[in-house]
């Protein structure tokens, strides 16, 4: 990606992203975040739902080169809904998993994404699989992908206990992807949430000002040798103009 | 010169040798976890302990908390080389400039030097410097010097390789105004994820705590870290 010279022109489109899926007794949680990057400069849309329904009740989030994964994505709707005729019945979420699969590793050279495939499916009940760059499927209990993944393996470590309702998934996935997007630039906009069950789909949306907001602690006038320290607890744009503001009056807050 | 292309052959032997490992031509790096919190009155500051050569882990009880003054310390990480050489210039500094002033240094002093020195040299330095410690004008501080030579001063910081995994972390789990337990507590745990998921971090988590009575260093050994459930 030649993007030293005429910066986000000439870079593709990527996800760069967070992506994520927990598995709870019921059902799946299934996760993204809303950014669409050229270069890690230009947001090319803060808008792209990567959390696609792939069938009734199976989802896929997309991470990687936006292009490609879209290509994978139909691709596999289509196959997946062929197979699915054929046997007669809804498809396996493990069917769904090798399919993307096996675009992923056949055509492992040109490709450059990675998905998460979750579901429910009658015979395993719910299910969370990885399908990583190379084409490997790993199942798990939950999976966090993407670029922004990196900063919450730390939080998801700790946070994450099995056995966790609904709720409780639905908040960590919104934490963990909010807090994701507060240190990756490439990671960002809303929260996407599908919530897949033996009942169906359904899906969620969580604007930008809704978002949990972790405090964020900030360090002003330092060169008078006084230090304010204004703990500020609203989103970024409005924390920076009230320590702007605070300059002349110290204020606790 | 020569030195490069003595490297040059060592690499190409080592590239097509099957007998020589790869590690043989690697520069040795502190690929680390390092953090350091402020509480009223000190701070706590804490890094992991593996030195690697590639993939060789050519330590795996480094101390990577230098002492750069009795209330003043640094956590080292990048190469582990130029942190080490890095730090006994400023210690040296800092030596000579509290004696000149005839009182303890400011950690603001020392971090400035650090800063001095990381930023000048920037092309031929891989550095990431975390200085933390106590003085009587404003108590406890953590001041921050990544790689390129930038100086900040955070209540909370991490720094290393290992640093990218606990962001999610420490951002959710911090707040200001904890005690000094709580602070080490929150480091240990910190430090305990990076591990587990940074190749290049590990071994025991050694934690210090500066206050104005002075330093108290702890080791927590590896089967005594705190543990955390995950898929």
């Amino acid at each position: 990606m030649s993007s030293h010279n005429n910066g986000w022109r000439s870079a593709a489109v990527s996800t760069g992203t967070t992506i994520i899926a927990v598995r709870y007794d019921g059902g799946v949680v299934i996760g993204s975040d809303s950014r669409a990057s050229m270069g890690g400069e230009y947001v090319s849309s803060r808008v792209i739902n990567k959390v696609v329904q792939v069938h009734d009740k199976i989802f896929c989030c997309m991470s990687g080169s936006l292009a490609d994964a879209q290509a994978v994505t139909n691709a596999a709707i289509h196959k997946l809904n062929f197979h699915s005729m054929q046997m007669g019945e809804p498809p396996l979420v493990q069917s769904a998993a090798s399919i993307m699969r096996e675009f992923c590793y056949k055509h492992r050279d040109e490709l450059s994404a990675g998905f998460i495939v979750a579901g429910w499916d009658r015979k395993r009940g719910p299910q969370v699989f990885e399908v990583s760059l190379g084409g490997m499927v790993v199942e798990q209990e939950f999976t966090i992908g993407g670029s922004g993944s990196t900063y919450i393996y730390g939080y998801m470590d700790a946070k994450f206990k099995p056995g966790m309702t609904r709720e409780q998934c639905l908040t960590f996935t919104t934490n963990a992807i909010t807090l994701a997007m507060d240190r990756d630039n490439v990671s960002g906009g809303v929260v996407h949430l599908a919530v897949v069950t033996e009942s169906g789909a359904e899906r969620q949306l969580i604007p930008g000002n809704k978002l949990p907001v972790f405090s964020r602690v900030l360090l002003v006038n330092e060169y008078l040798g006084i230090q304010v320290r204004v703990v500020v607890r609203g989103n970024a744009f409005e924390s920076f103009w009230r320590a702007q503001s605070t300059r002349r009056v110290v204020r606790r807050v | 010169m020569a030195m490069a292309m003595a490297m040059n052959r060592i690499q190409h032997l080592s590239a097509s040798n099957i007998l020589v490992p790869d590690w043989t031509s690697q520069e040795v790096s502190t690929g680390t976890t390092i953090m350091a919190v402020e509480f009223a009155g000190g701070v706590v500051i804490g890094a992991d302990s593996r030195t690697t050569t590639g993939a060789y882990i050519a330590n795996r009880v480094t101390d990577k908390l230098t002492p750069i003054h009795d209330r003043i310390f640094c956590c080292r990480s990048g190469s582990a080389a130029d942190t080490q050489a890095i730090a006994d210039v400023v210690t040296y500094q800092l030596g000579f400039h509290s004696i000149e002033l005839d009182e303890p240094p400011l950690v603001q002093t020392a971090a400035n030097l650090f800063k001095e020195m990381c930023y000048r040299y920037r092309e031929e330095l891989t550095a990431g410097i975390i200085v933390a410690g106590w003085d009587k004008r404003r108590g406890g501080q953590v001041y921050t010097v990544p790689v390129g030579g930038m100086l900040v001063r955070q209540p909370v910081s991490v720094g290393g390789s290992g640093s990218t995994y606990i962001y999610g972390y420490v951002d959710s789990n911090y707040k200001s105004g904890m005690n000094k337990e709580e602070c080490l507590k929150f480091t240990a745990g910190a430090l305990s994820l990076a591990m587990e998921r940074d190749g290049s971090s590990g071994g025991v988590v050694r934690l210090a705590s500066i206050s104005e009575e002075g330093v108290e260093r702890v080791v927590i050994l590896g089967n005594q870290l705190p543990k955390f459930s995950s898929a």
